[in-house]
């Protein structure tokens, strides 16, 4: 996903030369095409991501739309202070784009997980929080991300995502897509986790549970109707992310409900448990462990939808 | 624009103002803004071209306070140059007030809202960068605080605006050598901060920050050298113009009563 997101920029920057790219020595491999096509909008700040941000603040304070990058928590949780008084409290046009949402990095450790940054990112003022789940989002929240005048937190996956979504999608910041629809359930998922909630809803059906599967794409600003309908039309919602489950998605899907009065839905957060992940492993292993593979996923729906009284 | 008010009088009227608010609004930092009444006198008007009647001028000086805290002094000294209402100073900090503590972008005529120490130099880089990049004539300047320059992100700005030698941006730090709770050289000495700043890649030239003559003659010459950005370290007193405050530590947040503004007034030379 990082070369689709780093393709559609440099497609974007060839016709917007507003856009620059403001580094923290982080994107081998990546951001060579971006940075041979426009050396002059191509600033490699070294290893100092409260710096990347400030520049990257004073640059699209000028007019311009300023792209920092860097890996998980680098480009926000080392320079949070930076995004908070700089970037979102002048509504800076910059973009802050981190490689690895989740456990994406996994063997490499938790220095390297973004598990915390919906949560953290969301509650921040003037700021869209998004997480594609596979390559068509991914491009079409590029796109959309530079369209959008204001700070954007993109969390990028890493590499070779599989699609989820079968059809052209109509991407749109706080407009859930609807993957698949279904009766029983609504599956609401953010990110790149996605995949797994297809395998799971796609056993489900084989079983004749039939899940109303939606991409909440953009966790920030929410797509309030999408969660309400789903409360409604289904009776039972299970949220999916790769991340701790206080303050992400799950919270944030609980939040409408509570504030909607959607109080008679069964409601189940599948998410990171409140720990720091010390277990080596890749992305799909850590996952396994925590309850976030596919198996694990259909099983939690099922267990859901049993009645009270078996339960 | 530059008026051609006597930096004088100005810095005088801009110390009464801070003396006034703070003591209306029973707030702190009155020595910070004190230090650098004669700073900014100078700044505004010999020295930035900015236009009270056009704050958004798109080729105007870039100014950014990095030590926000001081606020209140950039707040006086935009009013009596007339970029907004002077009877906008009464409302400072004061609730449903027109002016916060630490300084706003709110407020017309100020370009960044700062508060926490270490964040005015890297967004004044990047304006420094996006100004070069659009080939624009204007100058950043960025002024900042000794306990700015204890932050980590104002020496990764200074690194990285030396490597692209950006030659359009002039710091000047208000050298007062009093931080929150103490004197620097009990705190962090930076010093030799010449040779520290200069082995960073910048051109330093050292001055008395109340000598108005120093101050304009040296921020007329910018860049010191070409190719370089400019760092203008000027010794400042803390509180200065008020004797009992000079050099304290207690002016960095305590505010004064009745009985100490009318004698701060009068030693300013002002009717209180």
């Amino acid at each position: 996903m990082r070369s689709v997101f780093n393709e559609e920029l440099l497609k974007l920057a060839h016709d917007d030369p507003r856009i620059f790219m403001i580094l923290a020595d982080i994107g081998y491999g990546e951001i060579e095409p971006f940075a041979r096509a426009f050396p002059d909008r191509y600033f490699n700040c070294g290893v100092a991501e409260q710096n990347m941000t400030g520049v990257a603040c004073g640059v699209a304070m000028e007019g311009n739309i300023a792209v920092t990058y860097s890996i998980a928590n680098f480009p926000t949780l080392r320079c949070l202070e930076q995004i908070r008084n700089d970037v979102c409290y002048h509504d800076a046009n910059v973009k802050i784009v981190i490689i690895g949402g989740g456990m994406a990095y996994g063997p490499l450790g938790i220095s390297h997980h973004s598990t915390e940054d919906l949560a953290i990112m969301r509650a921040l003022p003037n700021l869209v929080v998004v997480a594609p789940c596979d390559f068509a989002e991914a491009r079409a929240a590029t796109r959309a991300m530079i369209a959008h005048n204001g700070p954007v937190y993109y969390r990028c996956g890493y590499k070779k995502e599989p699609p989820i979504h079968r059809t052209p999608i109509n991407f749109q910041f706080g407009q859930a897509l609807t993957v698949q629809d279904g009766a029983d359930a609504t599956v609401i998922f953010t990110g790149t986790i996605g995949y797994n909630c297809l395998c799971a809803v796609e056993t489900l059906a084989r079983e004749g549970i039939h899940c109303r599967l939606i991409s909440m794409h953009t966790v920030k600003p929410i797509d309030r109707a999408a969660i309400v309908n789903a409360a409604r039309d289904t009776g039972a919602i299970v949220t999916v992310e790769e991340h701790n489950r206080l303050g992400g998605l799950g919270g944030a899907v609980a939040e409408v409900l509570m504030d909607e009065g959607c109080l008679d839905v069964k409601c189940r957060r599948l998410a990171l448990p409140d720990v720091n992940v010390s277990l080596v492993g890749s992305q799909d292993w850590l996952r396994a462990q925590y309850g976030l593979a596919a198996p694990q996923i259909a099983a939690s729906v099922r267990e859901l939808l049993q009645p009270a009284k078996s339960r | 624009m530059q008026t051609q008010m006597p930096c004088r009088e100005l810095a005088a009227a801009v110390r009464a103002h801070c003396l006034r608010m703070t003591h209306r609004g029973k707030s702190g930092h009155v020595g910070s803004m004190l230090s650098m009444a004669d700073l900014l006198a100078v700044l505004y008007t010999r020295v930035l071209r900015v236009d009270p009647r056009r704050p958004d001028w798109p080729d105007r000086d870039r100014f950014i306070l990095s030590k926000g805290h001081g606020g209140g002094a950039v707040y006086a000294t935009l009013a009596e140059l007339g970029f907004f209402p002077k009877e906008w100073l009464n409302t400072y900090y004061l609730d449903d007030g027109k002016l916060s503590g630490h300084i706003s972008h709110h407020v017309p005529g100020v370009e960044f809202s700062t508060g926490s120490l270490g964040h005015g130099l890297p967004v004044a880089v990047g304006m420094a960068l996006a100004a070069r990049h659009a080939g624009k004539q204007h100058r950043v300047f960025c002024l900042m605080s000794d306990g700015d320059c204890n932050e980590g992100s104002t020496w990764e700005a200074i690194m990285f605006a030396a490597q692209h030698k950006f030659d359009n941006l002039i710091v000047v730090v208000d050298y007062n050598r009093v931080q929150a709770l103490g004197k620097m050289e009990d705190v962090i000495e930076m010093e030799p901060f010449t040779r520290k700043v200069e082995d960073f890649g910048w051109a330093v030239r050292t001055i008395d920050g109340h000598d108005y003559r120093q101050i304009e003659e040296s921020l007329r010459q910018v860049p010191f050298v070409a190719g370089k950005p400019s760092w203008l370290l000027a010794r400042t007193t803390k509180g200065k113009g008020v004797s009992w405050m000079e050099n304290t530590v207690s002016c960095h947040y305590g505010s004064v009563n009745d009985e100490q503004l009318m004698k701060a007034l009068r030693e300013l030379g002002v009717q209180p």
